[in-house]
């Protein structure tokens, strides 16, 4: 092969779906991660998905160790981190077994050929070294011996071959940035600060980064060595940002607490898979009334919250799954005793540990019926990264206005995944300041008020209210520890009606795509939104009468949520679980609703979601 | 950290006490111990609107009931949690813990252990009548060796925790043990325990009446109590017996104590020494039961340092300046 052939022009592409899979030490997060930041600074539209293993550092070269980050941006509305995959990026013969059946039939692989040894081929199962065979016919091959590549650029700087390994996956950027037609600034940017106590290892790492796209550029290649053009979204005009869900639940937090007035959030958590980010998070935010305690356990984080919220802080507690049961007895007690918690549940895979770094969404019926008795609370599920934000905002209104538990339902891949977010301004958040009370004329400590039916919140330290609480069954009209059978059954009525009340403080249930009524309701809740949504689009292009409905609320639903799933003649429900919310909806409404279960542990797919219409219509 | 000083002088022991009827059972050692923190609490001049009981569950744990200040009976074993996030949200509280040897020492032992290791700013009360009482008279984790309950009708073979060396053990910097009939120390070692800053623990050998009567008689009763109980002072010798002729020394060679009769080689009391407290909370029959402070040895309260790392935290608060952080990009209309 000689380089004179002329290089082509770019090539054009709606949308493209990438994915950099390697080692869990070959930085593939980072460098997706960097990728999409150029990617939204350039304009494009995106969602991302990163896939990584439980395991901190499997041994190299093995199939459970890949780590993967997929990012699909272009220029229209991308709602999903994509279902087919148009470029893999595989750093090693165990991430090329792993990934390469997502790769669309024509689609690129780019692989390291120096990591395709006998060794790591034998550790990822390959008899054969799939480079020198038919293996990959299907696809278009583009094979660089990126370690040698990389090692030559960084050679300057005088690195350690293990060092200088370390820079394959900018390298590897390099050249993906310069296939997409984007800019290297904040990635260099980005390594001058993340190494600025050890300049060489960031000069070195720009250096690959500068090789990579400068191989794209002048490098002798195959022809299939193609640069595009994505072009950019159209989007509301504003400023933005990336912002993952962590991030949104914990600025939503914090704004929350600005909106109700409240002084200080009490944050208690305890290390879990996918949640402890958002402790983390959190933990940087004490200048804006956070204060946040790694408990003992699980438990004691509940406790501590609750606590915080008797004593007239916002309690903020955050779990997954096997977290949120060891906590169920305390917001039973929070449920009891009236007080405003809110409870974050990151769901991953389960029963049990699970798959902890994997996603589903199947701790509704834990969320909205795990408790012992009668114990009633609301429950809340964003759609999105940004939701996020939105949704934290409103646990704190729901929390603080009707004194009770929120849950709010996030899972494994909101808590990662990043999107673009349209930042919004302080003065434009909503507001809804609380009060606490003070007044001792007529006061005792279950007194409601009549139309939300909360009781009041008293902050010990306030003369003349003094007053005890817990968890035995009080008195309807003194607040004192009553066995009375008639009074428990009051008491048992007005916990449920405070709850079912707030469905008329909530936003009526619109669909999100489609019509009021006809033939398919698509109804889901969570971070499904997106695939729902691409696949009712795709469905209604071809045709066919069917409607999204995304719910936000599940407990209480909003109160037209009935009439308005009584308006389609069929209901399917797609959940990443066994069939949950399909289940609530059929006991509370008598509607005949349909299960798309998916219990991969990976998000839904739109073609799953619009394979499932096209069968019903 | 800064002690309140707003005390309520006028009140007396009475004033303390809540509108509700007592329900423990006729006898019950927990009346006294009642009566002993409403005259503490009178005596100290506690705010009432600024004093909280927290409590998990069992017979100790109705205690926030028959107060007349703030109070929160929790979860079985809790309490010290919820304690904590009470102070975390408010430091400038008096919240008092109280809770019995099933709830602080079994299911809630693993809090026990992290409230006093953290030194949370709170006095612990836990109430040792080596019996479940609540649920009718199974043994606990302090019954000892051979008691016969319900769930161990041919005795129990589990050997009972020591609550103050395990609070000693989980790094409490402030233990000590009382009895629920002596008022007068009782009462002022819980004056005691309320002004060390940081987790106070204080023991109480309490008598359950119904399920594990005269436990202690042998510590307690009056004929033997001279000889059974060695009362700590701080810097004075360690001595016993009805006229305070027996001492406590160390076993010469050895990290060990031993009764002679009381004289110059008499250990003196050293309130901050934690190996001594050690050897004195292991004190059992025949040696005397150590009463009073067995270690008091304060520093700043974890809530205390909480608060006192904010200064250190980033950002000024700004929501606005929060939400632009990092890399944000203008759409143009």
């Amino acid at each position: 092969m000689t380089s004179t052939i002329a290089r082509p022009r770019r090539e054009s592409r709606d949308a493209v779906v990438i994915r950099f899979a390697g080692d869990s030490g070959d930085g593939m997060q980072v460098t997706g991660s960097q990728f999409t930041l150029e990617t939204a600074l350039a304009g494009s539209d995106f969602s991302t998905f990163p896939d990584f293993p439980a395991e901190i550092r499997a041994p190299t070269g093995t199939t459970f160790g890949v780590s993967a980050f997929q990012i699909h941006f272009g220029g229209r509305d991308v709602m999903t981190p994509g279902d087919a995959v148009d470029v893999l990026v595989a750093m090693n013969p165990a991430a090329l077994t792993v990934e390469i059946e997502d790769l669309k039939v024509g689609g690129t692989v780019i692989v390291d050929t120096a990591a395709f040894t006998d060794r790591n081929l034998s550790k990822a199962g390959y008899a054969k070294n799939p480079l020198e065979d038919d293996t990959l016919a299907r696809y278009q091959v583009l094979k660089f011996d990126i370690t040698k590549l990389t090692a030559d650029a960084v050679k300057p700087h005088g690195l350690s071959s293990r060092e200088a390994h370390l820079c394959r996956n900018m390298w590897a950027l390099g050249l993906l940035l310069w296939m997409y037609g984007y800019e290297r600034t904040a990635s260099v940017e980005w390594l001058k600060k993340k190494f600025a106590k050890k300049p060489v290892i960031a000069e070195a790492n720009v250096a690959a980064l500068n090789a990579g796209h400068a191989f794209g550029e002048t490098a002798e290649m195959t022809e299939h060595l193609v640069g595009y053009v994505v072009p950019k979204a159209d989007v509301q005009p504003g400023r933005y940002r990336t912002v993952t869900g962590t991030e949104g639940l914990a600025w939503g937090l914090v704004a929350g607490l600005r909106a109700a007035g409240i002084e200080k959030l009490v944050f208690a958590g305890y290390p879990i898979t996918p949640a402890s980010a958002l402790l983390h998070t959190l933990a940087h935010l004490r200048a804006y009334g956070v204060v946040t305690f790694q408990a003992e356990d699980e438990i004691a984080a509940a406790g501590a919250a609750l606590g915080a919220s008797y004593a007239g802080a916002l309690g903020v507690t955050s779990s997954s799954g096997p977290g949120i049961a060891l906590k169920t007895e305390m917001i039973g007690l929070a449920i009891a005793t009236e007080l405003p918690l809110i409870v974050i549940d990151s769901q991953r895979a389960g029963p049990s540990t699970g798959m902890p770094t994997k996603a589903e969404q199947s701790d509704l019926f834990q969320a909205v019926l795990g408790r012992n008795a009668d114990a009633p609370l609301a429950v809340l599920a964003p759609v999105s990264t940004a939701d996020c934000f939105d949704i934290a905002i409103e646990a704190v209104r729901i929390a603080t206005k009707y004194m009770t538990p929120v849950m709010v339902l996030s899972d494994g891949y909101l808590a990662h995944a990043a999107e673009p977010w349209r930042i919004p301004r302080e003065a434009d958040l909503p507001r809804f300041p609380i009060s606490y009370r003070t007044d001792p004329e007529g006061f005792h400590p279950f007194l409601r008020d009549p139309k939300t039916l909360a009781r009041p919140w008293v902050k010990p330290g306030t003369p003349q209210l003094e007053h005890r609480i817990g968890g035995l069954e009080r008195d309807y009209d003194s607040g004192h520890i009553s066995y009375d059978a008639d009074n428990h059954a009051r008491m048992t009525k007005a916990r449920a009606d405070k709850i079912a009340g707030i469905a008329n403080d909530i936003p009526l249930q619109a669909a999100a795509l489609g019509n009021d009524q006809g033939k398919l309701a698509v109804v889901g809740w969570g971070s499904t939104f997106g695939a729902i949504h691409r696949a009712v689009q795709i469905a209604r292009d071809e045709g066919r009468d069917v409607s999204h409905i995304h719910v936000r609320y599940l407990s209480p639903f909003p109160r037209n949520l009935g009439d308005l799933l009584k308006r389609f003649e069929r209901v399917l429900v797609p959940e990443m679980n066994n069939g949950q919310l399909v289940k609530l909806l059929r006991a509370e409404y008598l509607v005949p609703a349909e299960s798309l279960p998916k219990v991969t542990g990976k998000p839904f797919q739109v073609t799953e979601i619009a394979q499932a219409i096209r069968k019903m219509l | 950290m800064t002690v309140t000083t707003i005390t309520d002088a006028q009140l007396a022991p009475k004033d303390y006490a809540s509108d509700q009827e007592v329900r423990w059972c006729p006898g019950c050692g927990d009346y006294a111990i009642l009566k002993a923190v409403q005259k503490a609490c009178a005596d100290m001049g506690l705010v009432r609107e600024r004093t909280v009981f927290v409590s998990g569950i069992g017979c100790a744990a109705r205690f926030p009931y028959y107060m007349s200040t703030y109070g929160f009976h929790t979860v079985h074993g809790r309490a010290p949690a919820i304690a904590t996030g009470i102070k975390l949200a408010n430091p400038e509280l008096d919240v008092w813990v109280m809770t019995g040897d099933g709830d602080g020492l079994s299911i809630g032992g693993n809090h026990m252990l992290h409230v006093l290791r953290r030194n949370v700013n709170l006095n612990i009360i836990l109430f040792n009548n080596e019996i479940y009482g609540l649920t009718k008279g199974q043994y606990s984790p302090t019954s000892r060796r051979g008691t016969r309950s319900p769930s161990t009708p041919l005795g129990s073979i589990e050997n009972p925790v020591s609550a103050c060396a395990f609070a000693l053990g989980a790094g409490a910097r402030f233990v000590a043990r009382s009895i629920d009939t002596q008022q007068a120390h009782l009462i002022s070692v819980l004056k005691r325990a309320h002004a060390h800053t940081g987790a106070s623990f204080v023991e109480i050998l309490q008598n359950c009446v119904v399920f594990n009567d005269a436990v202690f008689e042998h510590i307690t009763g009056k004929e033997v109590a001279a000889d059974a109980q060695v009362l700590l002072e701080h810097e004075k010798p360690l001595v016993f017996g009805k006229n305070k002729e027996k001492g406590l020394r160390l076993k010469p060679g050895k990290l060990e104590l031993e009764v002679a009769p009381a004289g110059p080689d008499t250990l003196l009391h050293d309130e901050t020494n934690r190996p001594l407290a050690q050897l004195l909370a292991a004190l059992e029959p025949p040696f005397p039961t150590a009463m009073g402070v067995l270690y008091c040895n304060p520093t700043e309260s974890y809530e205390h340092d909480v608060y006192a790392q904010k200064s250190a935290a980033q950002g000024n608060g700004d929501l606005d300046a929060l939400l632009s952080s990092e890399r944000t990009w203008e759409v143009a209309p």
